[in-house]
């Protein structure tokens, strides 16, 4: 009995989404085969981690906006206070756990729990505003976050640690070693990320937000998206969906910041700005609102691109715009739109193996 | 009398951000979109002055008068290529296109004019600085260009939307796209023209922007942008008393958080006292606030 009880969670468990854990799964055996094989250039391998941080960002993002509905364009302020906190545990940590993989988990554990609770003041202002007036607002909460970032300065003495708000303060002692220097962002970060972390926080991301929208908490956060007043009227509550959803998609965005930072030796604050958050919201509308699937193969894509694109090094970000833009008006041009999918129909869908093209039809509804 | 000084001086960069904030309340209020790549238009027409400055030798009026032309022009390009086909599409897809836009047009930049920063010409040094009490309070020349050029604009818009036909045709199209076609307005011809005059305002405060802070690059557009962005909303976006109210706020609050607080800090604090005013006012100071319906 219990363990029929136990098969049967573990089927509800991946109903519907097997495809999408099978993509992850299959696309890290690979790079990973590749990676240890030396196959891989030099600097698609210094991708690797960042596509797993970005993926999370993405399907955390899309957590927010394409199953709550709410636009967010501060993503990267919670990624930044992630990066900051765990940097900061790492190199505090170093001494007393040797072990990297523990170090870092411990790292993304912290940026997690940290953008946690600055998602905590952010999500005043969302409970009580909607649509253009929120997106400006959690624009504002991601400079303000990067601001602040810039005039911290923590280091590490004999004596402890200390922490100000300009360097003269700091008041270090002979040998001491510095960790955030304000504008410099944080130094010295020991690079312990690695591609087996990404895919690690990448399969715990997907398994808890997917399992988020399967559960009675997120078909209630989606009738929310479709209807508040109707999802008000039976009874849900939406301050209690709101904080729930977007505490889940900021603490997801912490880990991810934790893990892109220590793949880096030094990260600045500069580097979260508002086009890193509007990077990801592209991700997330590219791939297609709520579908999480989407988002993974959107930004693993798209972050991958202008390396591909670097021959054409000069103009590879002039047709990274083009592209977005073309994507734009084909996908949702009443007019261009039914050519596109006639053209992909009748003349690119026979030529491939069937199961193929059954497949593209299925992705394209 | 540094208390006035400061007081200008916000004013001035008020004056500017009013300027451009007024370019995003106009197309929201009229094509309900957020138009990210603005603050580029801003760069575009602040690199179209300094090169018919420095490299065609034309003096400054008519400089001046080919970025607004240009950037008008280019305004209703980005609107008919970008925009159009996408009137029907959700809002967020026409957000994303237009930051694809703004993307596009600063690498664009990047490309024609290269990373490094130029020194843009100084077009309004001509203009003399205004003393007051004694000689004690000076008032720059840029600063009083930058007020009256925003008082003038404003006023020229509101008679323009409250008096002419095509300015209440304009209006007719933000109340209700539907109902302002049956009544014979076309609506297309009338999102174009409001782009083009959002363009060429962006033209109007970037050169005013450029003589101020005489630092020219790819990038120069897109803070100022994003400033403006939040003075229209501070002010309630979709109003032009809105838009200049904001900016003006903002460019105050921000030249006495220098001044008085931390220059570091001064980003954090603006963007923090426009939460807290739409926590307590959600739609803007000047905005009508929404009755929903259920």
């Amino acid at each position: 009995m219990a363990d029929k009880m136990k098969k049967l969670n573990f089927k509800k468990f991946l109903k519907g989404n097997a495809l999408t854990y099978l993509m992850v799964i299959v696309a890290y055996v690979i790079l990973f085969v590749m990676q240890t094989l030396g196959l891989l250039s030099n600097s698609l391998s210094g991708f690797l981690v960042p596509i797993c941080a970005y993926v999370v960002m993405a399907v955390s993002l899309n957590l927010t906006v394409g199953i709550m509905g709410e636009l967010s364009l501060g993503h990267a302020g919670f990624m930044s206070v992630g990066a900051y906190t765990g940097a900061v545990c790492s190199a505090l940590l170093a001494d007393l756990i040797p072990f990297a993989p523990l170090r870092l988990a411990i790292a993304m554990v912290g940026g997690g729990i940290l953008a946690g609770l600055v998602s905590l003041i952010v999500v005043v202002p969302v409970l009580r505003l909607r649509g253009d007036y929120l997106a400006i607002v959690t624009l504002a909460f991601g400079e303000i976050i990067r601001n602040i970032m810039q005039v911290i300065y923590i280091g590490k003495d004999a004596n402890g640690v200390h922490f100000a708000m300009s360097e003269g303060a700091l008041n270090m002692a002979e040998g001491g070693k510095m960790i955030v220097r304000g504008p410099m962002g944080v130094v010295g970060i020991q690079k312990i990320s690695t591609l087996t972390m990404g895919f690690i926080l990448v399969m715990i991301t997907l398994v808890v937000v997917l399992n988020l929208i399967r559960s009675r908490q997120g078909r209630a956060i989606m009738a929310m998206r479709d209807n508040r007043i109707a999802a008000e009227s039976v009874g849900i509550s939406i301050a209690k969906y709101k904080i729930m959803a977007f505490v889940t998609s900021a603490v997801l965005a912490g880990a991810a910041g934790a893990l892109y930072a220590m793949n880096f030796s030094s990260i600045l604050s500069k580097k979260f700005d508002f086009n890193t958050s509007i990077l990801v919201l592209v991700f997330v509308v590219l791939g297609g609102m709520g579908n999480i699937r989407g988002s993974i193969i959107a930004a693993a894509a798209l972050t991958i691109l202008p390396e591909l694109l670097r021959e054409y090094a000069d103009y590879r970000m002039l047709v990274y715009a083009i592209v977005l833009i073309v994507v734009m008006l084909v996908t949702n041009n009443p007019k261009i739109k039914p050519m596109a999918t006639k053209f992909w129909e009748e003349k690119i869908a026979p030529k491939l193996p069937k199961k193929k093209a059954k497949e593209g039809v299925v992705n394209g509804k | 009398m540094s208390f006035l000084t400061n007081l200008i001086n916000g004013l001035s960069l008020g004056s500017v951000y009013a300027i451009i904030a007024l370019g995003y309340t106009m197309v929201y209020g009229i094509a309900k979109m957020l138009n990210f790549a603005h603050g580029d238009v801003i760069m575009i027409g602040g690199y179209v002055c300094f090169v018919s400055v420095m490299s065609l030798g034309l003096g400054a009026i008519p400089s001046i008068l080919l970025a607004i032309i240009l950037c008008t022009l280019l305004g209703i390009l980005v609107e008919r290529l970008a925009y159009k086909p996408l009137r029907q599409a959700p809002s967020l897809a026409v957000l994303i296109t237009a930051i694809g836009v703004s993307y596009f047009l600063q690498n664009a930049a990047l490309l024609i004019w290269g990373s490094a920063g130029k020194v843009f010409p100084s077009l309004l040094d001509g203009i003399p600085s205004l003393q007051l009490f004694d000689g004690q309070l000076t008032v720059s020349g840029k600063a009083l260009v930058n007020i009256v050029v925003c008082l003038i604009t404003m006023t020229v818009l509101t008679l323009f939307t409250g008096k002419t036909r095509v300015g209440k045709a304009m209006r007719a199209v933000s109340e209700d796209k539907g109902a302002a076609q049956l009544m014979g307005i076309n609506v297309d011809a009338t999102i174009s023209l409001t782009f083009a005059i959002g363009s060429g305002l962006a033209a109007v405060a970037g050169v005013l922007l450029c003589s101020t802070y005489p630092m020219l690059m790819p990038t120069t557009g897109s803070m100022p942008g994003i400033k403006a962005f939040t003075a229209a909303v501070f002010g309630g976006i979709g109003s032009i008393p809105g838009a200049l109210l904001g900016g003006l706020l903002l460019g105050v609050l921000e030249i006495f958080c220098n001044a008085y607080i931390s220059q570091e800090l001064s980003n954090a604090i603006v963007f923090g006292v426009l939460i807290i005013v739409l926590l307590v006012r959600p739609t803007g100071l000047l905005g009508k606030p929404i009755r929903e319906k259920v």
